[in-house]
């Protein structure tokens, strides 16, 4: 499998404090790979510099063969790269439907509609209260359509930002099973996560970050069985 | 009654060129929380473009079909102007602390009049705006009011702007974008929203509005100055902070409350207070008022927020 994502040696600083300290690592076409680690691990600061919301200080990210460190976020979505940010962050004040096109701003095709019907199939909820304002919904409701509006810009790779953060078990599986079921579709997945006995259970490949650092990678179910992620991220002993 | 129904009529005049410079100030506040105090100014110069324009393309000229070419001239004064601002002025400064694109604003509204005022042929002292048939010359009567010409085209300019501006703001995709980028620009950018250019459309839409504004401004007072911006654009400001900074139909309800206000105080408050010099005092206490017990404007900026 060729890397889809390769991400080198990555530095990113917020002023003189240093979040990412050269990390490394690949996604792989139709792969589920995940960045797993505790708070301030540097997982979401990855993901917004890979999107391009924040400049790193030096490294490389390449997408298909292409560099894109200092390409302008904006653009970014454009090459088939969808980011669903940490803490769902939809528009609250616009409805499910505006929030989904805007999902699909990229695009001029005239397939939006179309998606915006298998938006609908794949969280129901969403076709229901289409015209709602988006700030109304639950924290799950919320995840999903972070979730329906990243697809809808046809990303060939999404990255879930802690797509699990502050839901109740079952919506979290309700979650997971969808980040298995865009697997299967073709979509190649990028996941952050604190929930690392989730996440690991469906990645082909975990990297465990520490303080900046990635500490550990290895394939998921490795992962899982490994002493180290056991004690420190399952709360097992 | 007819003295109240002339004085709505005069207030609601009034209100409309207030409505119309206010949403230039809401409109790029509600995108990146700048009030740009310049704003009185692109007004200004707004009128100035229509004058030249008239000068320059159609002098001697008074057929109303001119006035679609005064007013476009006005647009791209306005607009210009305002694009010329937001790339060299505030966009350097769009990470800066608050008060150093606050303090630009006011140096670059001292500018704009300086500039004017020494430059413009004659705009040392008051110029004589071109009389046009139909919107200007003599008032008729309605039942026992005067309606003045210059008040019909104020009015219908308001409504055609508002609606225009409705219309692109809930039915357009830039228009989608624009409402993104006011709720969450770092988002917005991640939805392939290219954030610069939204808020160069947001600085042009208040321009092209103070722009019609301007054209409005002369038809109506048959002359204009340098100094015409500064209390239209305090006015039109004062409009925009009570119908809630940022909502785009509160600075319309904000432009149009503070014109009857400001019409009505003239006529009914008797004694010392009343009458046309103290208009302004009034228009101020009304905003103190409702500042005091409505904090967030009249429309206010709508509750549910990020969740």
């Amino acid at each position: 499998m060729s890397a889809m994502l390769e991400v080198k040696d990555l530095r990113v600083s917020y002023g003189k404090i240093e979040a990412v300290k050269g990390i490394s690592f690949s996604v792989g076409q139709g792969e589920v790979v995940c960045l797993i680690g505790t708070n301030g691990a540097g997982k979401t600061t990855t993901l917004r510099t890979i999107s391009g919301l924040i400049r790193p200080t030096s490294g490389e990210i390449t997408f298909e063969g292409k560099r894109l460190d200092g390409v302008p976020a904006h653009e970014i979505v454009t090459l088939g790269l969808a980011h669903s940010p940490e803490g769902r962050r939809i528009f609250p004040r616009l409805s499910v439907e505006e929030n989904l096109l805007l999902g699909a701003f990229s695009r001029n095709d005239g397939e939006i509609k179309s998606d915006l019907q298998a938006a609908y199939d794949l969280f129901p909820i969403l076709g229901e209260r289409s015209k709602q304002p988006a700030g109304t919904f639950s924290g799950g409701e919320q995840q999903m359509l972070a979730m329906g509006r990243a697809m809808m810009s046809r990303p060939k790779l999404l990255m879930l930002d802690e797509p699990s953060m502050g839901l109740s078990p079952i919506m979290m599986q309700r979650i997971m099973s969808t980040v298995k079921t865009l697997q299967s579709q073709g979509t190649t997945i990028l996941l952050v996560e604190q929930n690392a006995r989730a996440a690991l259970k469906l990645a082909d490949k975990g990297y465990v970050l520490e303080v900046g650092h990635v500490v550990l990678e290895g394939s998921g179910h490795d992962l899982l069985h490994s002493d180290a992620v056991r004690k420190a991220y399952l709360g097992e002993d | 009654m007819d003295q109240f129904l002339q004085q709505l009529l005069n207030g609601v005049t009034l209100g409309s060129l207030y409505a119309l410079i206010a949403v230039g100030y809401t409109v790029v506040y509600g995108i990146v929380q700048l009030i740009n105090f310049a704003h009185g100014e692109v007004f200004m110069i707004g009128a100035f473009g229509s004058l030249a324009t008239w000068t320059l393309f159609f002098k001697g000229q008074t057929g109303l079909w001119v006035l679609p070419f005064m007013i476009i001239g006005a647009v791209l004064a306005s607009v210009a102007v305002a694009l010329l601002l937001e790339r060299v002025a505030y966009r350097p400064l769009r990470n800066a602390p608050r008060l150093a694109p606050l303090i630009t604003a006011i140096g670059i509204s001292v500018f704009l009049q300086e500039a004017v005022r020494l430059f413009y042929p004659g705009a040392k002292s008051a110029l004589p705006f071109p009389q046009i048939d139909l919107v200007t010359g003599a008032a008729f009567q309605v039942g026992g009011i005067t309606v003045r010409r210059s008040a019909i085209f104020v009015i219908g300019a308001l409504v055609v702007c508002a609606v225009l501006l409705w219309f692109f703001i809930n039915r357009t995709k830039m228009g989608r974008g624009m409402l993104a980028v006011s709720q969450d620009p770092d988002t917005a950018r991640l939805m392939g929203i290219n954030v610069d250019r939204i808020i160069a459309v947001a600085f042009a839409i208040g321009a092209a509005l103070a722009g019609v504004a301007g054209v409005a401004q002369g038809l109506q007072n048959s002359n204009i100055d340098f100094f015409i911006g500064f209390m239209a654009g305090l006015k039109a400001f004062t409009a925009a902070v009570l119908g809630g900074i940022g909502n785009i139909y509160g600075a319309v309800v904000g432009g149009l409350v503070l014109g009857v206000v400001e019409a009505m105080a003239v006529q009914f408050i008797p004694g010392t207070f009343g009458g046309s010099p103290w208009k302004d005092v009034w228009a101020f206490v009304l905003l103190i008022v409702v500042l005091v017990f409505r904090p967030q404007g009249l429309m206010g900026a709508r509750v549910v927020d990020r969740a």
